[in-house]
């Protein structure tokens, strides 16, 4: 199972400035799979992100990423993080942007006119218009990617992250900060690449419902602890009363949405940090798994 | 010594070019205006126009201060603006992309700039009574260029200028997209020390030309107005480049026939250009809501 695997967790702890964040993870992801990490805010999700990235090193267990330490196989890895939307006055196009993640890491300038002589040029042209057509930005890449909308800017972003065709792609709450049409339809181009690019995909997600049809597993931390397993056993009223080890009650919808009941969050933490956007567009989902 | 403008061009041009000063000063400003529109556009880019600005405003102690201690004024302006670059670099904390971070370094950067007018003040004072070229490290002087300073500007502008093609690319990752550029394994922090003292440097030669208060004119004026008219980061690039020098060369036939400040002369130009793209591009805005389905392309 390890050799095949994309990244493995085992027994996984991460500590900041001397505080334990989470401990006890395992997890591991094969090529095409699609895997939320899930969790109260400030448990330190983002945290997971970075451990992979091996910018931050694992406080104990072992993490491997793509058969290598963390940070070793950084070509082969696609990262968004998480961010607020570019400056509506920034004058670069979103196809720059897509540009910059394929060769932006390179020393020097590129040489003009030279489209018309070096063949490596028109390859690096090609596959950025093939990874924009992916998905599904070709309308509006060559406008200024501070006048596009959020949604598209994402698209843009996830085109960034994936035109260097790699392995694993790591997204930093790519939902965050959209509207609901928009949630659903980002949630869907990533499910499409999983599977059509066989790529694993590893998101840090604080709502799971947009996603929750297309996991094939999650991990679930919380302060102390953590469960991984498919969705339907992880996010169920025992496992997580357990993992809070205060009585949670998990509600099914009837449009099939998991809502979390009772959770030891304080709620100021979350609609402090939501506030702005989150509160008022999603009000009708305000007990939504977080 | 000048005979005016007379409206035939190509005499004018030749008396103007036969004096020895105004050729220094013209090709100066050709390394000067390519200098600064490169340096220019990174900045309006990166949101570091006040950066800039106070860097500048350190030249005019730096400036008088050597001319205080009896050393070229030239000294004083590499000397104070590279200096004051990184302090700024150095105490600016982070790559600036916190809302608390920007905060910080523009509070930073404020104090640096005040302490300058302040100590430019004390060392006129020490100079005694009035220093006659204090409007000169203000508004700015193309008479007076020697061969030397030519020489000079040129070899910083060909440096600084090969340093930005070597981190061209880089920087410009780093400027648009830093948390990529720094998983990607791109030193964020060390581009951003780099790119400051290469502005300090830039903004050194151009305090040369326009004065301390008014290099912008070379420095935003040209890339914000590149900008407007176009996306696409290579040909703004070009464009800027165009605009500086075309602007400079202009502002200093009118500032040799008209007996302005070039400061003035240089600073009016970039300003026209501005105003006129922004114009075009407001004109075509309206014009394109009126037909919908047309999504301009920049």
């Amino acid at each position: 199972m390890i050799d095949d695997a994309v990244l493995s967790l085992r027994d996984a702890a991460v500590s900041v400035g001397g505080r334990l964040l989470w401990s006890g993870v395992d997890l591991s992801v094969r090529p095409g799979e699609f895997v939320a990490v899930l969790g109260p805010n400030g448990v330190g999700k983002s945290t997971m992100i970075k451990v992979l990235l091996g910018t931050l090193p694992a406080a104990a267990g072992s993490v491997t990423v793509l058969g290598e330490r963390p940070g070793a196989a950084g070509e082969q890895i696609g990262y968004l993080p998480q961010r607020r939307n570019f400056d509506g006055s920034l004058r670069i196009r979103g196809v720059d942007v897509v540009r910059l993640g394929l060769d932006g890491d390179r020393w020097g300038v590129p040489l003009p006119f030279s489209r018309r002589l070096s063949s490596a040029r028109r390859i690096a042209d090609e596959r950025v218009h093939e990874v924009i057509d992916l998905v599904g930005a070709s309308a509006y890449a060559h406008r200024p990617i501070g006048e596009c909308s959020g949604g598209e800017q994402q698209r843009l972003l996830i085109a960034q992250a994936l035109v260097r065709r790699p392995r694993l792609l790591l997204l930093d709450e790519p939902l965050d900060s959209l509207d609901l049409p928009n949630q659903a339809g980002i949630a869907a181009l990533i499910h499409r690449i999983c599977v059509q690019e066989q790529v694993a995909v590893v998101m840090v997600a604080h709502d799971v419902n947009p996603i929750l049809s297309y996991l094939n597993r999650v991990v679930y931390i919380v302060s102390g602890g953590a469960a991984s397993g498919p969705a339907s056993e992880v996010i169920t009223t025992e496992t997580l009363t357990r993992l809070y080890g205060t009585p949670v009650e998990v509600l099914r919808a009837a449009d099939g949405r998991l809502v979390v009941v009772g959770g030891p969050e304080a709620p100021a933490l979350h609609s402090d940090r939501h506030a702005d956007h989150h509160t008022h567009q999603h009000g009708d989902r305000h007990e939504a798994l977080r | 010594m000048n005979p005016g403008f007379t409206w035939n061009i190509i005499t004018d041009v030749q008396w103007m070019w036969s004096l020895p000063s105004m050729v220094n000063a013209f090709r100066a400003g050709l390394a000067v205006a390519v200098l600064a529109g490169v340096i220019g556009w990174f900045m309006v880019l990166r949101r570091q126009s006040f950066a800039g600005h106070s860097i500048a405003v350190t030249g005019f102690p730096g400036a008088a201060a050597a001319v205080y201690l009896g050393l070229s004024a030239t000294i004083g302006y590499f000397g104070f603006c590279i200096g004051s670059a990184l302090v700024i670099a150095l105490l600016a904390r982070g790559s600036g992309t916190g809302v608390g971070e920007r905060a910080h370094s523009s509070a930073l950067i404020a104090v640096v700039q005040a302490f300058a007018l302040a100590l430019g003040a004390v060392f006129l004072d020490l100079y005694g009574g009035f220093l006659s070229s204090t409007s000169t490290f203000l508004f700015g002087n193309f008479l007076g260029i020697t061969d030397e300073d030519v020489l000079t500007l040129v070899a910083v502008a060909v440096v600084v200028l090969l340093a930005m093609a070597v981190i061209g690319r880089r920087l410009l990752f780093v400027s648009v997209d830093p948390a990529v550029a720094a998983a990607r394994g791109v030193p964020v922090r060390a581009l951003s020390v780099l790119y400051l003292v290469l502005l300090g440097a830039a903004v050194a030669e151009v305090s040369k030309f326009t004065g301390s208060l008014l290099v912008f004119a070379l420095l935003v004026m040209p890339a914000a107005t590149a900008q407007v008219i176009t996306a696409r980061p290579g040909l703004s690039l070009l464009y800027t480049v165009v605009i500086g020098v075309l602007v400079t060369w202009f502002g200093l036939a009118w500032a040799y026939f008209g007996n302005q400040a070039t400061g003035f002369t240089i600073t009016s130009l970039a300003f026209a250009c501005y105003v006129l793209a922004y114009a075009v591009k407001s004109v075509r805005r309206t014009f394109r809501q009126g037909r919908p389905g047309r999504l301009g392309v920049a």
